[in-house]
């Protein structure tokens, strides 16, 4: 694998404009670029895999899947894929035609998303059988199993040090544990869940989870301030937490009114907070944060559905319903 | 908009007041026969899943086409008929249910729609016909019943007294139990005593008596019968307690709101009603409409497989219509945000118990579940089924001041594949 392109010195989000597009057949639900750059992935409503070169000229389709993705994550050389059913699939990512490499069911129902640990050894899942579970990178041995969320498990992320790993639920709780299966505390993102007595239903849950490269925040996007559960009537939101305190440090919200829900958030290397969301169309925020309203917003063609950053911290890829992914650049022309 | 508690608790006194204050064309209509088509034993039972539950995630899965969404299929106890893997322990009743893959309403107003659900019937100007509950007291011989012949165990916030008997007058209305709990102030009131009770009830028949000489109604009829029935409700209020239920009980409906429901209406049929209809909320899912049928089926597969279970093992299936419906199913389209919009031109009814055919499966819809291409029905179709299955006939009259209004829409008919 070659390495990651130079960090470019200024990235400034409120430059971002769209370098590509390209366009599935069917919709898409989540991507991550690879971690060589040349390559970005995303899951489809067709069951497939995608796979895009960087430019979004050349396609791949990945089947082996038999129910939707969005947990794709890479290590060891592969990529790791997780569907609705439970099923955890590995792929030799740069192979001309990758085919599954391994496939185990992983979770009871839907393992909803997949994290890589930062020396690349160890794969963390979790999924509705409110289940966190650790396997090893690249056989897929099952290492740990942890207990404790009361609900639907919607994220998993490693913390930057390796040393731990947060999970975010269905009722916005967010549990760090140890890698030994500790529960060593719960953060309260709650904002991101309402139980609608109306239509007698949960909504909401940490839909994206990202650390910032040097392990001080954790942000946490989705939905709150619903008003109407089935509508999704509600407002994109993005937690940042302060992982040494564990404290709320910040609530981030559009600058303008924006309905939807809050699907990918990412930092760079500057400090920015990043977020895409769809709901009636779709919107790019960035966020500082010392600052709750959105810096910049950007008008995205379709509903965004996740933010996956390129290792080169300046490109971003992002997923919509309908079909198209589009690269982004965070960076000056030229 | 949400009902205010307050405008819609139910209370003997509310019960008493609303049934004698709806109004229908007459009270006195009467089937083709009269009484000779009182059937005893038999029941109803409804599960209506509010909103629209998608029937790709239930009775009719498509898994692998571009309509079929993520879940996958499971087989049932009918080799052949599969079903959304969200249902797993009603799949194993298949043998008892029959299913109505056929449905095509062509409504997709939520109104409109829950109107030809409980009559059979599009709305028409100036005409009102009665709900299957109303319709199923009057033909079952609920009147004999110290329960209530329409009973709708609704979810909280939703109690009250239905205006849904139309012609055959307010005593078939439905009597709503608010969140499955007994009607408020069952219980004689505090420092009355038995016996002042008593004579406080032979004043009010007395001047009852006088009164109805020269002015007997449908309402004055049922002002009287809804006393008399209130008073049997009182002696029967045992019955609202699921508390005697033992814990084991309750675990296996599940301890949410509608497992308490469907027990509820477990304890009803076993002491007489005649028709129960549960309503569990909600399925108008525009928006992740996966995620929350995951949820929304999860509250409903198990409870409702106990109930089945329950039902037999007790001996009444065999004697209880029993009817899963909604206002109309979803749309084969996922839309932008996870979700399905209404949906009546494809989709599903499942029935069991009483005249149905047990593991049959009519109707059929082409791969991507867009459009019905056999078996095609309707709402009338399905209401002279639910008739046909208890005995009765929908084509026959009710007779509203001497005019014939058939039971049934005329220009349909039973759906034979599901009939016993």
């Amino acid at each position: 694998m070659s390495a990651p392109p130079t960090l470019p010195e200024k990235i400034d989000p409120a430059l971002t404009r769209m370098l590509a597009q390209a366009t599935h057949a069917a919709p898409l639900i989540g991507c991550r670029v690879s971690p060589c750059g040349k390559f970005v992935f995303a899951s489809s409503q067709d069951n497939t895999i995608v796979r895009w070169d960087i430019a979004l000229k050349t396609k791949t389709v990945l089947s082996g899947h038999k129910s939707w993705v969005r947990a794709l994550a890479f290590g060891g050389g592969r990529l790791f894929t997780a569907d609705w059913a439970g099923r955890l699939i590995a792929w030799d990512h740069a192979a001309a035609k990758p085919d599954p490499v391994l496939n185990i069911l992983a979770h009871r129902g839907w393992a909803r998303a997949l994290a890589v640990s930062p020396d690349g050894k160890t794969l963390a899942s979790c999924g509705n059988d409110r289940l966190v579970k650790l396997w090893s990178i690249p056989d897929g041995k099952a290492l740990a199993s942890f207990e404790g969320h009361e609900s639907h498990v919607y994220n998993v992320a490693f913390h930057p040090s390796g040393k731990s790993l947060a999970s975010g639920d269905l009722k916005g709780n967010v549990k760090e544990w140890s890698l030994d299966g500790k529960d060593v505390r719960t953060l309260d993102a709650k904002i991101l869940h309402k139980y609608d007595a109306g239509f007698g239903a949960d909504i909401g849950g940490v839909r994206s989870m990202a650390f910032d490269p040097m392990g001080k925040w954790l942000a946490c996007a989705g939905i709150t301030n619903v008003s109407n559960a089935f509508a999704g009537i509600g407002n994109p939101l993005v937690v940042l937490f302060d992982w040494a305190t564990g404290k709320q440090k910040q609530l981030l919200r559009p600058k303008a009114g924006f309905q939807g829900t809050g699907w990918g958030t990412a930092f760079t290397s500057g400090g920015h907070v990043l977020g895409v969301g769809g709901g009636n169309g779709g919107v790019f925020w960035s966020w500082t944060a010392d600052q709750p309203l959105a810096a910049f917003t950007l008008t995205l063609p379709g509903n965004a559905r996740d933010l996956a950053m390129h290792p080169d911290g300046r490109r971003f890829a992002v997923p919509f319903d309908n079909g198209a992914v589009r690269v982004y650049d965070m960076g000056p022309k030229g | 908009m949400p009902c205010n508690p307050a405008e819609h608790a139910l209370s003997r006194r509310g019960f008493l007041t609303g049934a004698a204050g709806l109004a229908g064309l007459s009270a006195f209509a009467a089937p083709t026969g009269g009484k000779a088509l009182a059937v005893d034993g038999k029941r109803v039972l409804v599960v209506y899943l509010a909103g629209g539950v998608s029937q790709l995630e239930t009775w009719d899965p498509k898994p692998g086409t571009n309509t079929g969404g993520p879940f996958q299929t499971i087989p049932t106890s009918i080799a052949g008929t599969h079903v959304c893997e969200l249902l797993p322990h009603t799949a194993r009743h298949m043998g008892k249910i029959a299913l109505v893959r056929g449905v095509n309403t062509a409504e997709d107003d939520h109104g409109k729609g829950d109107v030809i659900m409980q009559t059979g019937r599009r709305t028409e100007p100036g005409m009102t016909y009665p709900h299957l509950g109303s319709v199923c007291a009057k033909l079952l011989g609920a009147e004999a019943s110290p329960l209530p012949g329409y009973i709708h165990v609704t979810p909280s916030g939703a109690g009250g007294v239905g205006n849904d008997a139309a012609f055959l007058g307010p005593r078939f209305a439905s009597v709503s139990l608010d969140d499955g709990k007994a009607p408020a102030n069952i219980d004689r009131p505090i420092g009355l005593e038995i016996g002042d009770d008593a004579a406080r009830q032979a004043i009010r028949l007395a001047a009852s008596e006088r009164f109805l000489k020269k002015r007997r109604t449908a309402q004055t009829e049922a002002y009287t019968h809804s006393y008399d029935q209130a008073a049997q409700l009182m002696r029967k209020r045992n019955i609202f307690d699921t508390a005697n239920e033992s814990a084991k009980v309750r675990d296996r409906y599940g301890r949410h709101d509608f497992g308490r429901h469907c027990l509820m209406a477990r304890r009803l049929l076993e002491g007489g009603a005649t028709y129960v209809k549960v309503t569990h909320t909600n399925y108008d899912t525009h928006h992740e409409n996966f995620d929350f049928h995951i949820e929304q089926l999860g509250e409903f597969d198990g409870p409702f497989a106990t109930l089945l279970d329950d039902l037999q093992v007790r001996g009444l299936l065999d004697s209880t219509l029993v009817i899963v419906m909604s206002e109309f199913g979803r749309t084969p389209n996922i839309n932008r945000n996870y979700g399905r919009d209404h949906w009546s031109r494809a989709w599903s009814v499942a029935l069991a118990g009483c005249g149905v055919n047990g593991g049959a499966v009519s109707g059929k819809t082409n791969a991507n579940g867009t459009a019905v291409t056999d078996g095609m029905v309707n709402g009338g179709h399905l209401f002279h089924t639910y008739l046909k299955a208890l005995g009765f006939d929908g084509k026959k009259n009710w007779y509203i001041d001497q005019r014939p209004i058939p039971m049934a829409d005329p220009k349909a008919g039973p759906i034979k594949e599901v009939l016993a």
